[in-house]
């Protein structure tokens, strides 16, 4: 069995002494400061991203993938404990979980979402395993055009499922696209939009842009926001679910991964469209739909097992195709070709201990964040009351060190806190910033397939309309796009991101 | 339903993308075009700028026809005093070493919260201070002296 030999080599990666430091270190970590409240996994992975890059490529991306999911989860206790989720995708969770929280069972709804995140971690990435290859064998005959064609067909995804505005999305993606072109063009080794800064030539530093937008422009958005929360932390007692409890949860469980599994799968579409596709589901199929909102444990397991599904599979795009499916997904691409891996079906192939080590790794990670989070849960308990006026600060902390680092050059300070102030106007005027980072990674990739596209048809466009894989993504993205444009599916879709926003 | 320009949502995200879009454009038109084969460094920016001025005229429009305001008011005290401590950070570490820039980014940071408390804030810049220090320096080796003063380079 080839998957066998492989998975074997990526144990044998992921279970020396050092990357299994490093998972460890990285679940910790992302679970510890995913928590806190306000914060959500894009926040961690942005701020915890230099702390990555002194690492081998192995190891860092391990680390990283550790933080990822330790913050998902840790934002899931967030949500459940004091109904203030850090994401998006854990708003779906925060609907019953804090419910349930306040009625003295939040115990079992954090149990309920470990287990279910556990379940769907597992099964999820033995579903990366057997068809990451598959995409990846599949994606070695794609051309320039087909490149092309596909990273478009991501963007729109991405822009169509953004939260608001479909125009202000696709924008977004045309000025991620545009912050991507600065610095020095590869073909003719002329700088462009580099203002005559030298620090701009190389472009704008991933780091910058992640920390900028994710960080200080969210720290803004929190310090000029007034609401008050309840904490339900005295009453995280007895921990274990009953029975009934296990029963109740198994099938909404494996209904949320496989739904999460597939949605994670498609590149653009994010894990809050899985979550709360679950979440529908589930209130769909129960015999008493009027008890969800009111505490329902199916409506804790469903969208914590399709999250975290939607969160492993996305490495299926990201890491075979160079796509990223997410704006968390965006990072790790950004933090791979820092370490100058350039991300695609080769990797597989040049570097299978990069890829098999990672997906080792999350079996070991989704054991790991298991066994911490069970015994640990009064802790985290305990954190989601530190006040967000002690912990602004300390990400600012992390944001300007972190950026510094990157060239020992105060430049990458000041443009990190000009994308914050750029991002902050942004998200103030319902602009997401999801679509802007994946752009912005994208970007250079989709110049360079076009240009080389362009060159081999001599010039001609019907290249992308020739190829059938070409066509195909294009003809997908055409779809979504009149999709939104027809009017009345398009009220459909703005109800039903205004009931996910509820939560 | 009357909004004033300045508060109509779309209008402004519709006013900074076309600015943005005209910019990028502009700055494009020096960059040679090449052509549809040979595609030159500005090609691709001057069509995204064509794009991007195009989408913005759009929300321009429905923000006229909407009306829509901002949601909530603008923080423009928090963000004046973050990007402040974080460009003050920046010059800092350039001239006076990181442990006095260090303070200086969580004291000042500190001040935009709605909460500020000198007890609080000491420990915090303290608390902070050793945490990076732990961290950047000590673990990760970066080679940062902790306290200078360089002024005159």
């Amino acid at each position: 069995m080839d998957v066998l030999s492989n998975l074997a080599l990526g144990f044998g990666v992921a279970l020396t002494l050092k990357n299994l430091t490093y998972c460890f270190v990285g679940v910790f970590l992302g679970t510890l400061i995913g928590v806190l409240p306000g914060i959500g996994p894009l926040v961690t992975i942005a701020m915890l991203l230099p702390i990555t890059f002194g690492l081998d490529p192995v190891s860092s991306l391990i680390m990283l993938a550790g933080i990822f999911y330790g913050a998902q989860y840790g934002g899931s206790t967030t949500a459940i404990l004091v109904n203030m989720p850090g994401e998006v995708s854990s708003a779906v969770t925060a609907i019953d979980g804090y419910q349930m929280a306040r009625q003295g069972r939040a115990g079992p709804a954090l149990a309920t979402a470990a287990i279910a995140s556990f379940v769907a971690g597992i099964i999820s990435t033995l579903l990366v395993a057997f068809f990451g290859p598959l995409v990846g064998k599949w994606a070695l005959e794609f051309g320039a055009a087909e490149y092309f064609s596909l990273m478009l067909m991501g963007l729109v995804f991405s822009a169509v499922l953004a939260h608001g505005d479909l125009v202000k999305s696709l924008a977004m993606v045309v000025v991620g696209l545009m912050l991507g072109i600065v610095g020095t063009d590869v073909t003719s080794g002329l700088p462009r939009f580099s203002f005559g800064v030298v620090e701009l030539l190389d472009g704008v530093g991933f780091t910058v842009v992640a920390v900028g937008l994710f960080a200080v422009a969210e720290i803004v958005q929190n310090l000029a926001r007034t609401e008050k929360v309840e904490v339900f932390t005295k009453d995280v007692k007895n921990l274990m679910p009953t029975w009934a409890d296990i029963k109740a949860i198994t099938m909404p469980t494996l209904r949320g991964t496989a739904l999460g599994s597939f949605f994670g799968a498609l590149p653009g579409i994010t894990a809050s469209v899985a979550a709360f596709s679950a979440y529908m589901l589930e209130k769909k199929l129960a015999k008493d739909p009027s008890r969800f909102g009111k505490g329902a444990i199916e409506g804790v397991a469903a969208p914590e097992a399709a999250n975290n599904a939607a969160a492993q599979t996305h490495f299926i795009p990201t890491l075979t195709l160079g796509i990223p499916a997410s704006a968390v997904m965006a990072l790790m691409l950004g933090a791979l070709t820092m370490q100058g891996i350039q991300p695609g079906p080769q990797v597989m192939t040049s570097r299978p201990e990069l890829f098999w080590g990672l997906v080792a790794s999350m079996f070991v990670g989704n054991v790991l964040l298991l066994l911490l989070n069970l015994p640990l849960v009064g802790l985290w308990a305990r954190l989601t009351q530190v006040p967000y006026r002690w912990l602004f600060p300390a990400i600012l902390m992390f944001a300007a060190v972190g950026n510094f680092s990157l060239n020992n050059s105060a430049m990458d300070v000041y443009l990190c806190a000009a994308v914050g102030v750029l991002g902050y106007v942004f998200a103030k005027l319902d602009c997401q910033p999801a679509p802007l980072i994946l752009g912005y990674v994208l970007g250079p990739m989709l110049e360079e397939n076009l240009r080389r596209a362009l060159l081999m048809s001599e010039g001609s466009f019907a290249v992308f309309v020739t190829r059938p894989i070409s066509l195909a993504f294009l003809l997908v993205t055409a779809l979504i796009l009149l999709a939104m444009i027809v009017p009345t599916l398009r009220r459909g879709r703005e109800r039903a991101l205004e009931e996910g926003d509820a939560g | 339903m009357k909004t004033r320009l300045l508060d109509n949502r779309d209008f402004l995200a519709g006013l900074l993308f076309i600015t943005i879009g005209a910019v990028g454009f502009g700055v494009a038109l020096s960059y040679p075009f090449g052509n549809v084969q040979q595609m030159g460094p500005g090609f691709f920016p001057r069509i995204l700028g064509a794009i991007l001025v195009g989408f913005g005229v759009v929300t321009l429009v429905r923000g006229l026809r909407s009306g829509e305001p901002v949601q909530g008011g603008w923080g423009w005290f928090p963000l004046a005093v973050i990007t402040a401590s974080l460009v003050a950070f920046g010059w800092l570490m350039e001239h006076v070493g990181l442990v006095p820039s260090l303070v200086v980014l969580i004291v000042s940071s500190a001040y935009a919260g709605r909460e500020f408390r000198w007890g609080e804030v000491a420990v915090l810049a303290v608390a902070m201070t050793l945490l990076a220090l732990s961290i950047f320096v000590w673990g990760l080796g970066m080679p940062y002296e902790l306290f200078a003063f360089e002024f005159g380079r």
